[in-house]
């Protein structure tokens, strides 16, 4: 099991995101990674694609089935994980760290939102209350 | 939810459990992947005990056969097995199953965990007018052992001489039934017995490192052999021939009256429509229920998944005989290009295409 980290924030669609000043990192859970199984492919946005909070930004597929990833945030993105293309098993053996999905600039207005998702320690009881 | 009676040995492996039609069945134990792979490359074993087992006996037990299958096992010998369908009187596939021949007046029967009530009041209304009667047997299971090294791990295990018996034979020693058959593309074995004795040599398998396979890989394995799974690349809305299957229809004794025969007769006749394997061209992941696409033409993806052995995703799609060769598949409005192939892609560790 990858420790859930503190500095992260986390949607209950799995998601979670890292606030780095006005750029936002978003990925997947470990229990997200865990649920789906093996990801063999991940669909990435491109570069300069605009989203409104909780837009399909992203599409996760395992060996058995497909899952969209949301953006938590509105914003444009900047960056996304091109590691993931020939790699895409970073998201299990890394979900915190290499298996990073794109990174989102956030205008400091939409960046209030952030503390409307929940803190790990909040995720994580939300798991074990589904366990 | 139904249990096997290997369900303690799942949960000791690290098994991962998935609903399979009312069973708790192990999904995979830790890497799907990796559990693919070992049956392409040595061999795994698999609990497939929530599979129906009927016995059949009585002077008609042929002639009842010959009646409710599609195909006929008058071809076969005693100690064979055959692949069949069984069909409604429009020829709607209700399931495709494996019928082994002990001789004239013993048949065997396996068919899918889904669709126990309709297989078996299909066998049940049928039956009546033959001299011969059927048991469902649910305290037996089943143990597959599959892949290219699984002759030599079971004739350890059995201690019994493995290598006469061919592909589609079978054979009955010490309260085992023993058939080398199989749903991987694999050479391989299932063998069916009470529970006790099926425990042994599944707890034999793992002490020898022979890994399980969840039903997960079983998947994938059948995908890449280019097998139907019934429910998903067929229904009873589809006929055989329509489904890759056609070749299970056997028509060539004029005399043997068997149900739908004429119905059968016409859709081979008009039938335009045909099962085939579809290879993504480009990246992402075929799933079942995309679009097939080529200028006025459009069929529908049965099967699809990421072939863990080719790295490429593949899949089963049903589609008007009038597209070949290659057509576009819709993954969320876009349009990718894919090959039109025919099956399998993989035989016995070979990539076919």
């Amino acid at each position: 099991m990858n420790e859930t980290p503190s500095d992260l924030k986390f949607l209950d669609s799995h998601e979670w995101v890292k606030v780095d000043d006005n750029t936002v990192i978003v990925g997947i859970s470990d229990h997200a990674q865990n649920e789906l199984g093996e990801v063999v492919f991940v669909e990435l946005p491109a570069i300069g694609d605009e989203f409104v909070s909780g837009d399909e930004a992203a599409v996760v597929e395992s060996v058995k089935a497909a899952s969209e990833v949301y953006t938590p945030l509105s914003g444009e993105v900047i960056e996304v994980n091109e590691a993931l293309e020939e790699s895409p098993e970073l998201v299990n053996t890394s979900p915190y760290e290499d298996g990073w999905f794109f990174k989102l600039r956030v205008s400091d207005e939409n960046l209030g939102s952030v503390d409307s998702l929940m803190t790990a320690e909040e995720y994580s009881s939300m798991l074990d209350g589904n366990s | 939810m139904n249990r096997t009676f290997l369900y303690e040995s799942h949960l000791g492996l690290g098994s991962k459990f998935v609903n399979f039609s009312g069973w708790e069945m192990p999904i995979h134990y830790g890497s799907q992947i990796n559990e693919h792979n070992s049956v392409r490359n040595s061999a795994g074993i698999f609990d497939v005990s929530h599979m129906n087992i009927f016995d059949f006996y009585g002077v008609g037990a042929k002639e009842f056969m010959r009646h409710v299958l599609a195909n006929d096992v008058n071809k076969i010998d005693d100690g064979s097995a055959l692949y069949s369908v069984i069909t409604n009187n429009e020829g709607g596939i209700i399931d495709d199953l494996i019928v082994y021949k002990f001789n004239n007046e013993k048949f065997r029967v396996v068919s899918n965990c889904s669709t126990f009530d309709d297989v078996n009041n299909f066998f049940e209304s049928n039956i009546i007018k033959f001299d011969c009667e059927f048991h469902h047997k649910p305290s037996l299971g089943i143990l597959a052992i599959q892949g290219p090294e699984s002759e030599i791990a079971l004739k350890n295990i059995l201690k019994l001489e493995l290598s006469n018996y061919k592909s589609f034979s079978f054979t009955e020693r010490n309260k085992l039934f023993v058939s080398r058959t199989g749903y991987t593309g694999e050479d391989g074995f299932e063998v069916i017995g009470e529970p006790e004795e099926l425990q042994n040599i599944w707890d034999l398998c793992i002490s020898r490192s022979i890994p399980p396979i969840g039903l997960g890989a079983r998947d994938t394995l059948r995908v890449e052999a280019g097998m139907n799974l019934n429910g998903t690349d067929m229904t009873i809305k589809n006929n055989p021939f329509e489904s890759n299957l056609g070749w299970v229809v056997d028509f060539s004794d004029i005399e043997r009256d068997f149900i739908a025969k004429e119905k059968l007769l016409e859709i081979k006749n008009t039938n335009k429509i045909k099962l085939v394997g579809v290879l993504l061209n480009e990246k992402g992941i075929l799933r079942s229920g995309q679009k097939i696409i080529k200028d006025d033409f459009e069929g529908e993806v049965t099967s699809g998944t990421f072939s863990p052995y080719m790295k490429k995703s593949i899949g089963l799609a049903r589609i008007p005989m009038d597209i070949s060769e290659n057509a576009n598949v819709l993954i969320r409005n876009k349009l990718l290009n894919v090959k039109i192939l025919s099956l399998p892609f993989i035989r016995k560790g070979k990539i076919m295409i």
